[in-house]
């Protein structure tokens, strides 16, 4: 069976995008983001391994009426994996977490990740109170896991995709650019002027 | 000290006021009155971490979505913190952060001491403007700093509570 390229994936689920808000783990998951067009509602990490997820939940919190996409890989998803616990008991409605599982630390040398070893995350995510997580293995998938990111409710899904290094799209460096363009586009002007 | 005149109350106040409306925490005996405060009021949602890395990731994420949040831990906290502060600082997201320490006064376990006595300095070298509270009455003049330092600067701070002012935990001893 072919496995499915991360661009692939991710293009088929930010074009279009409608208004969601997006952030993306540190490493191919930003640079995937960004290649689907770069944008002022992406978050790309440059930093802060394992924080993807529980930056999504903050957003979601702050945002309940929008949603929010977090698109990770399993390496960064697996130095947090204690926020699929706090996730799981916040249980926010609007947020959906996509993990690119390529089985390896595809940015430092492609060194196995711990699913490369079995780990199954997207039963983690059960266990931790996620009643729609799955492991999405094919391209006739796509368009069901689309209307899921783009529906109601907090779901986790697990995409396996090849370890395949694709083109570096890197989106802006700077963070505080990254921040104020992304609150500019979500709150307006005004966010400027007031806090 | 009566429960009315606790630093938890006027901290709780402060929290408000400022129109804090998400807190996140990890547990410490010294913080469970202003834990108890915040969960029982529906006007903050409060989220329960498991380590307090997440706190300050979800911070990152709540002022994207423009709120404004706040992080309560104990000192050994502060360690777990170190790499996701980067994040803040990088991006100058604002985060008061309320810090109840150990490993100070009247410390009774030396497991504690190390990170106790490292975590101001460990904050500050993360960038964390640190205001200590050494008495009960310092407590909330310091919150109070730290709140509108964080958010009119945009950056982390946090409120060093000293083991005076929560009494040491003795282990019966």
């Amino acid at each position: 069976m072919t496995l499915l390229n991360r661009r692939q994936v991710v293009e088929h689920l930010l074009q279009p995008r409608g208004d969601l808000l997006v952030v993306a783990g540190l490493g191919a998951p930003a640079w995937d983001i960004t290649a689907a067009g770069d944008h002022p509602l992406n978050f790309p990490m440059w930093g802060g391994m394992g924080g993807a997820i529980a930056t999504g939940l903050g957003l979601a919190l702050a945002q309940p009426t929008k949603r929010v996409l977090v698109i990770t890989g399993d390496g960064e998803l697996l130095m947090g994996l204690n926020s699929l616990a706090t996730i799981g008991v916040s249980q926010p409605t609007n947020l959906a977490i996509v993990v690119l599982d390529n089985e390896v630390y595809g940015e430092t040398g492609k060194q196995k990740t711990h699913t490369g070893f079995g780990v199954d995350l997207a039963a983690v995510a059960t266990a931790c109170g996620f009643t729609n997580s799955s492991i999405i293995t094919d391209v006739n998938e796509l368009a069901s896991l689309k209307k899921e990111v783009y529906g109601s409710g907090l779901m986790f899904a697990q995409v396996k995709v090849d370890s395949k290094s694709d083109e570096l799209v890197l989106p802006p460096r700077d963070g505080a650019l990254l921040k104020n363009r992304f609150r500019e586009a979500l709150l307006g002007d005004q966010c400027h002027f007031s806090n | 000290m009566t429960l009315e005149n606790h630093w938890s109350n006027t901290v709780f106040n402060l929290i408000c006021e400022q129109d804090i409306s998400i807190v996140s925490f990890v547990p410490d005996a010294g913080l469970s009155q202003l834990i108890d405060l915040c969960v029982a009021y529906e006007g903050i949602q409060t989220v329960r971490l498991t380590s307090e890395e997440e706190g300050v990731a979800l911070a990152m994420g709540t002022w994207l979505g423009g709120k404004k949040s706040l992080l309560l831990m104990q000192s050994s906290g502060v360690g777990n913190c170190i790499n996701m502060l980067s994040m803040l600082n990088t991006c100058q997201v604002p985060l008061p952060m309320m810090v109840t320490m150990r490993g100070h006064w009247g410390e009774f376990n030396p497991w504690q001491v190390p990170m106790g006595q490292g975590a101001e300095n460990v904050l500050k070298e993360m960038g964390v403007t640190t205001f200590r509270a050494q008495e009960n009455d310092e407590v909330a003049k310091c919150a109070e700093g730290a709140i509108r330092f964080a958010f009119n600067t945009y950056r982390p701070t946090a409120v060093l509570i000293d083991q005076r002012v929560l009494g040491a935990k003795t282990f019966g001893r």
